[in-house]
């Protein structure tokens, strides 16, 4: 028996990204990157100078007349249907053609020899409109009745109003959460490329490429088999690019297919921000019952979000927010109920997390007003209210089958030795001094799969050429969080063959169809199921042709590193695919998988919407300057469950990158629109996300290296892309913690998100007011 | 000496000579689409994300200074003379990954990539002058970068970790510094330089002398300096700014120069290059200077670009303005001086005539209590919220003069008189600063907006008298 040895590169390994050279040498090409052939135009929107009015004329003459102009483009344009919205609403057009809807939304294209030409030329466009009256924002929308736009949900257990009536103490809230824009350094692209026959190609930085081209045919009358979208790499996405580059698909498509001409359309970063949607904000109202140590009798809440002009994906984004208005706490009655409100504003959308975090927030605020209510550390507080025995069942039913939060949470509060520094804190305040200091220890359970349950499948291919090297492809989309690398890692691991023998190529509606969105921190998941499935079909095929050619029993076949053993013999896997080729085996497979287990009744707000939970907890300390309001995150400690890890150096990207951005959405993002409804917060100028400087000074994330996942997962591992988002609360704990230190904590400083330091200030200014007085 | 009409410089290992070329021309547009050198990155085309930082190097006294550089809002005429180094031209000393890519690689330091490029040059910068930077340095050296998907811990890691693969010295782009100068200088013939396609055209005078002479020929042209103000109105504003008059190149109006009695500036002198001594000469301007943009605005931007455009949010007024800085301005051969505060007459209208050019900033050296605050939505890389400066003096107990200015509060930057008047003569204590700062509202009716409400800007403002007094406090007992 020879030595052991092991794949390089096989699941569970720390493996660098698989473009990270690529990366560091800007050798990895973005959409933009790709060359140009010759005869490229380019295109740029015209976007509404109005909130909200009837259109009563368009003079496009001068954009027409403009130097290098080609074409310009209107809805009268289009030869199929006017409308993009993804769940099928027809309320999201290309071009609206009777109303503008929000300030800035696309109403025309214009097509010229460069992209300079068709900015300058977009500009002269004369827009005329009879304003309408608009509703900005969530308060305006409740206070002036505005409709929802995608039917509300209400999750409801037990009896809510009787148990708050009955409960020894209740009080009642506001809390106003913040947006947040996803500012992926790489903007929104799209790159249309006419082919033979009415068929073309679009390039298009997007998470979901099936529904981009379902779009494109959509908008030009074709049936999907016309449309192939491709997408190698986006930087960033975040899921701002779920729906959002559906414009710019289908304009680009559309100025291609009209044109017969390659057509790129990137808008620049204003235009981007100012015509894409964010991440809802919401208007929560809650009213909870508690007892005398602070646990929880019952909830009635109602969480009201800024959707937008139209639905896009705000129905699923705002029952996520109510899935998880319960974060890790049982609420023995519970009534939770979303608004989806209809505002003139851009239209909202997914945003890692997808209104979970939102949700997470306003327990994280109920649990805090419990825990100044009675004077208690609000982790005490928090540890009493977790699922436990007994008290297990969600407000949509499902039971918490592996809750992981005591052990994790009491492994931080030990690690991070959160109770003695806590006590410090409390002493360096009692100091009165300008800095004031504050801790808080939040949880997370996220829950893992689409609600939308069909969206929990995926398919996968996977090649095996005569020379032994392995081409991959599946349905998910690369925006940088790894799943390329961790999907081959499967797959190496699967083959038995190193990492660098599996070439992973560009997701495309072509090679693998009707793919769902990489989007619920599924991509992992799904795809490495589905290229998992693939890779049992090619085994089982060249374990039938090695017991056949060689005359030995199947299980006497065995995939062992980098060779196959057949019998005593050992192979050499290039090899034997050489062999297998030569007696005509069929060297490539498909791979498919679907999420078992889950299922959802939304009318009736129950069923196992989600496949298992992922859990975490972080303690976060900062320091505050009383005087001005700016702050410092002093330290932050993470403990994460990702299951088994499919790789922790990527996964531990994952939580360090998705606490930040946490930061950025609780802390310094903020979007401003003034009177009118324009987006002032359209640039990095204005718009503010963490730089280098804002992270944690101390920073010590761990993995819980310890968890598995009780599901069959793939190699049981667990999703990880939105769950440490919702981390970053703890942040906003510990500045609320920080502020009211100046009233002695007998009152909960009510913060809202995000927490600027205009607002830490002002509530500082407002607790001593009040003490004064 | 008949005008030169091209530009030249060197791109990565290869000379370049163009003349056509327009004044709104951007070094990020010829890089990623007349070059198609597409490692560099357009995030945001307003110097804010650093995803298309390239190294520009020029000549500075006898040496060869690199300096990271948004090419976003770098208009390329402006690189006459430079060396412009691009992501595809970093190398290590064999030839393959550089220290910093291959730190970065080392610890999962990219994860979309699209800032990646971006980050190795800021860093690449950073390892020039500070090969084993501790965290804080590193910090600074990416202010002028953003980061989507990191959260920044692992570039943190990478950054510390880029010492282990070789010292800077052994970097190609070290070791051909000489060669590489001897290149520049031999592109330096002492002529204007005056290029254009179409009707654009963009000119670098030889010297002040013949900026003076090509502004009483061009008073409307567009001074260009740093850029980093300008080059938004063309990236964003789509603004023609033809003819556009180069000045960022001119020796002789970047000079430093300290006396007993004044620190002068000359109106060329960027942030990065008037750090030092401004840290030298007012000590409490040192935390406040790296609050100005990231390395790659102070790299580009100049002190007299900061005051000319007359900005109400720029950060050197108020920090100047209380230290009784004075201006020189000068058209044709006619010099005039003014005190820093007059030049600033109402929003968006400057004390400047046609064909006149800020030519250099002088603040006299004095003694007393100082101190500038910034106040931002972020700390770093941001646009002020507040700026406010203090300069006060105090003797026998009691303030004898104060000077206080702040910038946000007013449409333009503008002593805080009434506060002023309220403070001197006042015994030195805290309620006599508390007292003064409810002056401001006679001073005073800011705005709100997206950086800051009117009430968060006066409460702060106010605030800062408080913070100035916890500072000084015992700084001016003892001085009484």
């Amino acid at each position: 028996m020879r030595a052991t040895v092991s794949i390089r590169g096989g699941a569970h390994t720390p493996e660098p990204h698989e473009s990270a050279v690529g990366h560091v040498t800007g050798s990895a090409p973005y959409t933009d990157d790709i060359p140009e052939p010759v005869g490229t135009l380019h295109a740029c929107l015209g976007l509404s100078e109005i909130a909200h009015g009837r259109i009563v004329s368009m003079d496009l003459d001068a954009v027409r007349a403009a130097p290098g102009v080609v074409a310009v483009l209107t809805a009268a344009d289009i030869p199929g249907a006017n409308d993009i919205s993804p769940t099928g609403l027809g309320d999201d057009p290309v071009f609206p053609t009777d109303t503008v809807a929000y300030h800035g939304q696309p109403l025309f294209a214009v097509v010229a020899e460069t992209r300079d030409q068709a900015r300058r030329a977009a500009a002269l466009a004369r827009i005329a409109c009879d304003p309408l009256p608009a509703i900005l924002g969530v308060e305006a929308a409740l206070d002036a009745g505005a409709p929802d736009v995608t039917p509300p949900l209400t999750l409801a257990r037990g009896d809510a109003e009787a148990a708050l009536q009955a409960a020894p103490h209740r009080l009642q809230g506001r809390m106003r959460i913040g947006g947040q824009d996803h500012m992926y350094l790489e903007g929104q692209i799209a790159f249309a490329i006419p082919g033979e026959d009415g068929t073309l190609t679009v390039h298009c930085s997007t998470q979901h490429p099936a529904e981009a081209q379902q779009m494109v045919a959509q908008v030009l009358g074709l049936p999907f088999n016309a449309v192939t979208v491709q997408v190698r790499r986006m930087g960033g996405g975040f899921g701002g690019k779920e729906t959002q580059m559906n414009l710019f698909a289908a304009v680009a498509a559309l100025a291609a297919t009209r044109l017969d001409r390659p057509v790129k359309l990137r808008p620049d970063r204003d235009q981007d921000m100012i015509a894409t949607g964010k991440r809802h904000d919401f208007v929560a109202d809650y009213d909870v019952g508690f007892d005398a140590e602070g646990r929880i009798q019952a909830v009635d809440a109602r969480l009201a979000a800024r959707c937008g002009f139209s639905a896009d994906l705000s129905g699923p984004v705002t029952d996520r927010a109510l899935f998880h208005a319960d974060n890790g706490y049982f609420y023995p009655h519970v009534r939770l109920a979303s608004r989806p409100l209809k505002t003139n504003t851009v239209s909202n959308t997914a945003f890692r997390g997808f209104g979970g975090p939102q949700g997470a927030v306003v327990a994280e605020r109920i649990v805090e007003e419990i825990a100044f209510a009675l004077g208690e550390d609000p982790l005490t507080i928090r540890q009493r209210n977790f699922y436990g025995p007994g008290r297990d069942v969600t407000p949509y039913h499902q039971r918490v089958e592996d809750n992981i939060l005591p052990r994790l949470v009491a492994e931080l509060e030990a690690s991070s030795d959160y109770r003695a520094r806590r006590a410090a804190i409390l002493d360096f305040n009692a100091q009165g001094g300008v800095a004031r200091r504050g801790i808080a220890l939040t949880p997370v359970k996220f829950g893992i799969s689409f609600t939308a349950t069909w969206y929990n499948q995926a398919g996968a291919l996977v090649h095996i050429y005569k020379d032994g090297s392995v081409g991959l492809n599946h349905g998910g989309t690369e925006m940088g969080q790894g799943l390329f690398t961790k999907v081959a890692q499967v797959v190496a691991s699967a083959l038995q063959v190193d990492l660098a023998r599996i070439r992973v190529t560009a997701t495309a509606t072509d090679k693998v169809p009707n793919t769902s969105a990489t989007a619920a921190s599924s991509g992992a998941d799904l795809n490495g199921m589905a290229a998992l499935d693939a890779c049992r079909k090619l085994k089982a095929r060249l374990v039938a042709f090695a017991s056949d050619r060689w005359d030995v029993a199947a299980d006497a076949v065995a995939f062992a590193p980098n060779e196959v053993r057949v019998g005593d013999a050992a192979i050499p896997f290039d090899a034997f695919v050489k062999e297998a080729y030569m007696a005509r085996v069929a060297l490539s497979a498909t791979g498919f998988y679907k999420t078992p287990k889950i299922h959802w009744d939304r009318a009736n707000g129950q069923g196992r919407p989600f496949y298992y939970f992922a859990y975490g907890a972080a303690v976060s300390e900062v320091e505050i300057d009383t005087l001005a309001g700016e702050y410092q995150v002093t330290r932050t400690d993470i403990l994460h469950d990702v299951g088994r890890s499919l790789n922790p150096a990527i996964d531990l990207g994952q939580v360090e990158g998705g606490f930040v951005q946490g930061m950025g959405w609780l802390t310094t993002e903020e979007l401003w629109w003034d009177a009118d409804g324009r987006l002032r917060t359209h640039a990095p100028s204005t718009y503010k996300i963490p730089l280098a400087s804002d992270r944690p000074r101390r920073f010590n994330v761990a993995l819980a290296d310890w968890s598995e996942n009780r599901e069959m997962t793939i190699r049981r591992s667990k999703a990880v892309g939105e769950p440490p988002i919702i981390l970053a609360i703890s942040v906003v704990e510990a500045l609320s913690m920080a502020v009211a230190s100046v009233a002695d904590y007998r009152v909960c400083p009510r913060l809202d998100t995000p927490v600027t330091p205009e607002r830490v200030l002002m509530a500082v200014e407002g607790l001593r007011a009040a003490g004064d007085g | 000496m008949a005008q030169r009409g091209e530009i030249r410089f060197l791109l990565n290992d290869g000379a370049v000579a163009l003349d056509a070329v327009a004044a709104e021309d951007t070094l990020l547009d010829f890089l990623r689409i007349a070059r198609r050198l597409t490692g560099t990155k357009e995030g945001c085309a307003e110097g804010d994300c650093g995803a298309c930082t390239v190294l520009v190097g020029r000549l500075a006294g006898d040496g060869l200074r690199y300096e990271p550089v948004n090419a976003c809002i770098r208009f390329l005429a402006s690189v006459d003379r430079c060396h412009v180094v691009t992501v595809e031209h970093l190398r290590g000393a064999d030839g393959g990954l550089h220290p910093v890519q291959q730190a970065m690689v080392d610890h999962h330091a990219s994860q979309c990539g699209f800032c990646t490029p971006g980050i190795v040059m800021a860093l690449a910068a950073l390892r020039m002058d500070n090969p084993e930077p501790d965290a804080a340095a590193i910090d600074t050296a990416l202010q002028g970068n953003l980061c989507r998907c990191t959260g920044y811990a692992p570039i943190l890691r990478a950054a510390r970790a880029m010492a282990d693969h070789g010292s800077p010295g052994a970097d190609p782009l070290h070791l051909r510094r000489a060669e590489t100068a001897a290149r520049l200088r031999a592109m330096a013939d002492g002529r204007r330089v005056a290029v254009a396609r179409g009707a654009s055209q963009a000119i670098l005078p030889a010297d002040a002398d013949d900026l003076a002479a090509v502004l009483a020929a061009h008073p409307e042209a567009t001074i260009v300096a740093g850029a980093t103000d300008v080059g938004l109105w063309v990236t964003k504003g789509l603004r023609q700014i033809a003819p556009a008059v180069f000045i960022g190149h001119l020796d002789d109006l970047r000079r430093i120069e300290r006396d007993a009695d004044w620190l002068r500036i000359g109106a060329s002198v960027t942030y990065a290059e008037a750090g030092a001594a401004m840290a030298e000469t007012f000590p409490h301007l040192r935390r406040y200077w790296d609050r100005i943009g990231g390395p790659q605005v102070r790299a580009m931007g100049t002190l007299g670009g900061n005051i000319a455009n007359g900005s109400p949010i720029g950060d050197i007024p108020p920090a100047l303005i209380p230290l009784g800085a004075e201006i020189v301005l000068r058209a044709g051969d006619g010099r005039r001086v003014l005190p820093l505060e007059e030049f600033f007459i109402a929003y968006g209208k400057q004390d400047i005539r046609p064909g006149g050019f800020l030519e250099s900033i002088r603040i006299p050296v004095t003694g007393g209590l100082h101190a500038a605050y910034k106040i931002s939505k972020r700390r770093d890389e941001d646009i002020s919220a507040v700026a406010a400066g203090f300069h006060l003096e105090v003797s026998d107990g009691a303030v004898r003069s104060a000077r206080i200015a702040f910038g946000g509060m007013a449409p333009v930057p503008k002593r805080a008189r009434a506060a002023e008047a309220a403070l001197i003569g006042q015994p030195w204590a805290e309620p006599s600063l508390i007292g003064a700062a409810q002056a401001l509202d006679r001073d005073f009716t800011p705005i709100s907006d997206m950086r800051a409400s009117a009430v968060y800007r006066m409460t702060v403002a106010k605030n800062l008298f408080r913070r100035f007094w916890h500072e000084h406090g015992a700084a001016g007992a003892r001085a009484a």
